[in-house]
């Protein structure tokens, strides 16, 4: 796990050198110049000092709440913290003597007093951020009574499991859930002593909570962790009779080497495929052929909405399982702009049971597929809809997450790094850079832009990159050029930023004008898939650009990078499906949406 | 024709404290007042109307003592006494569920099955004299038909 608050997250201006106010003071004697506005916290980073935090992320702004941060400054009796106080000119700040370090001590005593102790029960043990503060401080007894509360778990959302009892009331999930996500699906109840996580009134099942993970992925401790189903990924390995089959979705391969110590980005495409097939799976596929598939099926769509005027515009993506569950709860009227494509994962599902099934001659009934995703969402996904049984099977029958496979990995006592790497299954495996890109944002929309400019003009198109959909603005607009119209496109990222361009269709629409944009694409999660909240701990954004240039350059290595030049994905439309959008690929491709209830009760 | 059921009724609460500043606790405050406490089905249509997330709702009923999200009683009988109730007869009707529950003004029975309490113009004048129960609008009610209502409660119950 790598820090939330690591020396990457510093504010640019200070990596850059500050342009605009500076303010002076003094660390721990040295003397520094610093832009205005800068908190003692990224201060002392900037000296290589770590004061320790709870309750502070780098994603989040400040609540202040843990008390662990404290810092002493010259001349008052006061003792800041760090993670909320700019630095003044003149000031004095000790960042650590051994006085702080008592009053710090104190500070954890009383977090664990109210902490329950069964770490080795716990889904963050040897993961856990007070854990390790805990460790650090060297916190041997219990000097005060426990009076930890005694409060039920919650995994009715058979996505993510809540463990209120492990809360230390940092906020970082309610501020995730509500500010950054838009969803409140999680609140605080009550207050002081009593304050807890929950919904408001019902469980998280029965909640607005589009199961997108951020949460669990921003929670220092083990009260919000992913609804582990590797049980059931075990039962189909072990079982002689099933024919198990996997697959990878593209952010998986970048991120799971963080599990084992690596840099985020690292590429570790080869060393799953060998690792899935010591694990005992019978076939291993990728998600990016699926996400190829997708591209064909959604790009087509486009060009009948773009040239042939057949459905609303703009088209918006629909790959991302919790912006699906957003969109029927808060903003139904969209549903006629959505894309009824199925997702990457969905499609390698169910062309499995018919399409592979068929050509090796297996029973789809005994076949048990799993994907590894960077999502808690699919866990719900896959039986979101009866067209995510379109095979006449579920054609997903598990999903785990990131975190998932690589404790399963652990457990079965692989050496994994050092597996020589091995090719996937090309049947339902082979892929293009533009299938990779699917994990980041702004690849589904560069990944379509491909295509489509391709399909439109008949040509093969030189253009690859389509720079001003990639990197981590919120929303991203752009006009791109495809045979002498202008496509207007829009991608946002993190469910939040989705009002915006969603509010700016509907004002177009009621003024009876064009509308803003023709393509829209979004992901829930900040930074897309490569940010997801099933994904190793510790997200920020340096991590996720780092994980996003691990797939970049995945594409960039690619000899095939459009996603309708995969031969192996138009032997399938030869053999099988026919030509995109037809009867067929409609029956097993596509699915329906409807209009949700936020609380069902 | 007695005791219409109905989803209160709370538009004019939001009408009145839509644009305010803290508007949202005010009408909170209504809704206790009127009620007893905050009914789930009333906070589901306060969210709606007033456009804040239910959540939001929940943080204040909770953070507050003086907000319950449980009637007092397993059963909250709240008779109105504002003015159309009063003139059509709501002290007859008030009198008749003391009698019946063998409670005063803001008792519970000591089995905790009810609740009484006498509220303030709960906001539906035109079908006056109004008892609302577990959060519910009883219409029209006659004193003769009290004992009936309060069976059928604990029936239900
Ligand atoms: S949240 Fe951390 S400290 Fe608490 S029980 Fe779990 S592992 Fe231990
Ligand atoms: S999974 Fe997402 S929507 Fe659900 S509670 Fe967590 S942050 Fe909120
Ligand atoms: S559940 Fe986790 S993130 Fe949320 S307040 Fe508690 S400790 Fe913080
Ligand atoms: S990190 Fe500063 S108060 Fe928690």
């Amino acid at each position: 796990m790598t820090n939330p608050n690591g020396y990457e997250s510093l504010p640019n201006a200070i990596i850059n050198g500050a342009s605009g106010p500076t303010v002076s003071c003094r660390i721990n004697g040295s003397e520094v110049e610093l832009p205005d506005g800068t908190t003692i916290l990224d201060a002392a980073r900037l000296l290589r000092l770590e004061i320790p935090t709870l309750c502070k992320h780098a994603d989040l702004d400040p609540t202040a709440a843990c008390g662990l941060c404290i810092v002493k400054v010259e001349g008052t009796h006061k003792m800041p913290r760090a993670c909320c106080t700019p630095v003044e000119e003149g000031m004095e700040i000790t960042t650590h003597n051994a006085e702080i370090m008592d009053v710090r001590r104190t500070v954890v005593e009383l977090i664990l007093s109210k902490h329950p102790t069964d770490c080795l029960t716990c889904g963050r043990n040897q993961n856990c951020e007070l854990q390790t503060v805990a460790s650090d401080f060297g916190i041997r007894q219990a000097v005060m009574p426990n009076i930890a509360h005694d409060l039920d778990r919650d995994s009715s959302s058979q996505a993510l499991t809540l463990d209120p009892a492990r809360c230390i009331t940092c906020g970082r999930c309610v501020h995730i859930c509500q500010d950054i996500q838009n969803v409140h699906a999680l609140c605080f109840l009550d207050r002081g002593y009593g304050t807890r996580i929950a919904p408001a009134g019902v469980s998280l099942g029965e909640s607005p909570c589009v199961r997108c993970g951020q949460c669990s992925a921003h929670c220092p401790t083990g009260a919000i962790f992913e609804f582990d189903e590797t049980r059931d990924v075990w039962e189909y390995l072990m079982t002689p009779e099933y024919h198990a089959v996997v697959q990878i979705a593209p952010s998986v391969r970048v991120a799971i080497g963080e599990a084992f110590g690596l840099a985020p980005g690292t590429n570790l495409t080869g060393k799953l495929y060998a690792v899935l097939r010591r694990l005992g799976f019978d076939a291993v596929f990728d998600t990016n052929f699926g996400a190829d598939v997708t591209i064909l099926e959604e790009a087509s769509e486009f060009i009948q909405r773009f040239l042939h005027g057949r459905g609303e515009l703009p088209l918006i993506t629909s790959c991302c399982p919790s912006w699906v569950d957003f969109m029927e709860k808060f903003h139904g009227d969209m549903i006629d702009h959505f894309s009824t494509c199925k997702s990457p994962h969905e499609i390698v599902g169910v062309l499995t049971k018919t399409y592979y099934a068929d050509k090796m001659g297996i029973d789809p009934s005994r076949i048990r597929c799993v994907s590894v995703m960077p999502c808690t969402a699919k866990k719900w996904e896959i039986k979101r809809h009866e067209s995510m049984s379109a095979s006449g099977f579920q054609d997903v029958d598990v999903s785990i997450t990131t975190r998932e496979l690589a404790r399963m990995i652990k457990q079965a006592g692989i050496s994994f790094l050092d597996l020589e790497e091995e090719e996937c299954d090309p049947v339902l495996g082979d892929y293009t850079g533009a299938g990779t890109i699917f994990g980041v944002t702004g690849g589904v929309m560069e990944a379509a832009l491909r295509t489509a400019a391709d399909l439109i003009t008949g040509e093969t198109m030189e253009q690859l990159e389509y720079n001003t959909v990639r990197g981590l603005d919120g929303v991203k607009e752009a006009g791109v050029e495809i045979a002498g119209r202008q496509v207007r496109v829009a991608v946002a990222h993190g469910l939040g930023h989705v009002e915006t361009v969603l509010n700016r269709i509907r004002e177009a629409r009621e003024a009876g004008d064009e509308p803003p944009y023709h393509f829209v694409e979004v992901m829930a999660c900040p930074g897309g898939c490569v940010g997801g909240g099933g994904q190793p701990y510790g997200v920020t954004n340096e991590v996720r650009m780092a994980r996003a240039r691990g797939l970049y350059s995945d594409d960039a290595r690619r000899t095939v990078r459009k996603s309708h030049e995969n031969p192996h994905v138009q032997m399938l439309y030869k053999d099988f499906l026919k030509e995109p959008l037809s009867a067929k690929a409609h029956q097993l491709l596509h699915t329906r949406y409807q209009a949700r209830l936020t609380y069902t009760r | 024709m007695a005791d219409v059921i109905m989803v209160p009724d709370i538009s004019r609460t939001v009408q009145k404290w839509r644009k305010k500043r803290g508007s949202l606790i005010m009408a909170l405050h209504e809704v206790q007042n009127r009620y007893g406490y905050v009914p789930r089905n009333v906070s589901l249509q306060l969210a709606q109307l007033m456009d804040v997330p239910l959540a939001r709702i929940y943080e204040v009923v909770t953070f507050y003592n003086y907000f319950n999200l449980e009637p007092p009683g397993r059963n909250n009988v709240a008779v109105c006494l504002g003015t159309a109730c009063y003139l059509k007869g709501a002290p007859e009707v008030f009198d008749a569920h003391k009698k019946a529950l063998g409670l005063e003004d803001g008792g519970t029975t000591g089995d905790g099955e009810f609740h009484l309490q006498s509220v303030r113009c709960v906001g539906c004048c035109g079908l006056a004299p109004v008892v609302v129960m577990n959060g519910q609008t009883v219409s029209k009610v006659r004193p003769e038909g009290v004992r009936d209502l309060i069976a059928r409660c604990r029936k239900e119950a």
